[in-house]
């Protein structure tokens, strides 16, 4: 590891880290989410083939990890902007981390069934 | 301290004249005086209007953004339903469309900006920095505006 990549650690460094993984993350799926939407300019059936791999068990997953990317990004942000514009923000940065985590631990066990059912019934019948 | 050593503080150094009237001392500017030289800014406010911007669209974008799964992924079968047709009857009102548009223009101008950041931290030889940026400036310009095209001229009866 190059010298000086490691801050002061701890929860801080660490959704900052997250945060700007996630970001680049989702950033690169909306790139081939608008391509992907754009079909719809070119036939329906060009679209409806390629959303039929949306609906696939493995693509089933990798959307179970965008959403998850995405409720980290969103709850952590909403966090970033209370850091900076409440004023007891920074003090109590650390309690409002593990608030996102417990928020976002709920919202993926919510998304659990949802997102991922679909997937099971289409793997092990329904 | 008493006060007796007020006088015994200035060293010989300080009692040396150095310079007079005919060998003045080197005038040295305060830090960051403004000049005749500077310009009216000097440094813009670019970099905070785009931090201001990275708030503000971020709470728009919570909404925009967690809707859109809700709707996509949750509710009515969730991405089984997702079809040309489930498009079509999307994108007939105009309150979708609007939905997108502002998802689309706001999420690629965030991204963008948090890419710009990412590639100003870690990319340190300079030509490295223009590539990567020229790259991403052209990348994000074109899904913008195809995005936009295809919402603007989506047609149902394209078939």
């Amino acid at each position: 590891m190059p010298a000086g990549t490691l801050y002061r650690g701890r929860e801080g460094m660490w959704s900052w880290v997250a945060h700007r993984v996630t970001g680049v993350l989702i950033f690169f799926f909306l790139f081939v989410h608008v391509l992907d939407t754009a079909l719809v300019r070119v036939s329906p059936e060009a679209y409806d083939d390629v959303v039929a791999t949306y609906k696939t068990p493995i693509v089933a997953l990798l959307e179970y990890g965008l959403v998850a990317a995405i409720l980290f990004h969103a709850l952590n942000g909403l966090r970033v902007i209370a850091v900076d514009f409440w004023s007891k923000g920074p003090r109590y940065q650390k309690q409002m981390l593990w608030t996102v985590m417990a928020i976002w631990f709920v919202l993926m066990v919510g998304a659990l069934y949802p997102v991922l059912g679909h997937a099971v019934r289409a793997l092990f019948g329904s | 301290m008493s006060t007796e050593t007020t006088s015994a503080a200035v060293g010989p150094v300080e009692g040396v004249t150095l310079y007079d009237a005919g060998n003045p001392a080197p005038l040295i500017e305060p830090p960051r005086k403004r000049t005749g030289k500077t310009p009216r800014s000097t440094r813009g406010n670019f970099e905070m209007a785009a931090w201001l911007f990275m708030r503000l669209s971020g709470v728009v974008l919570v909404v925009l953004v967690l809707g859109h799964l809700l709707l996509q992924l949750v509710l009515d079968g969730g991405v089984s339903k997702i079809g040309f047709a489930f498009v079509a009857g999307r994108w007939a009102s105009p309150f979708w469309q609007v939905w997108d548009l502002l998802m689309l223009w706001l999420a690629m101008l965030h991204g963008a900006n948090g890419l710009r950041t990412v590639v100003n931290d870690y990319a340190e030889r300079p030509n490295t920095r223009l590539w990567l940026k020229g790259l991403l400036y052209t990348a994000t310009v074109f899904t913008i505006l195809l995005g936009t095209l295809v919402i603007f001229t989506f047609d149902p009866n394209i078939r």
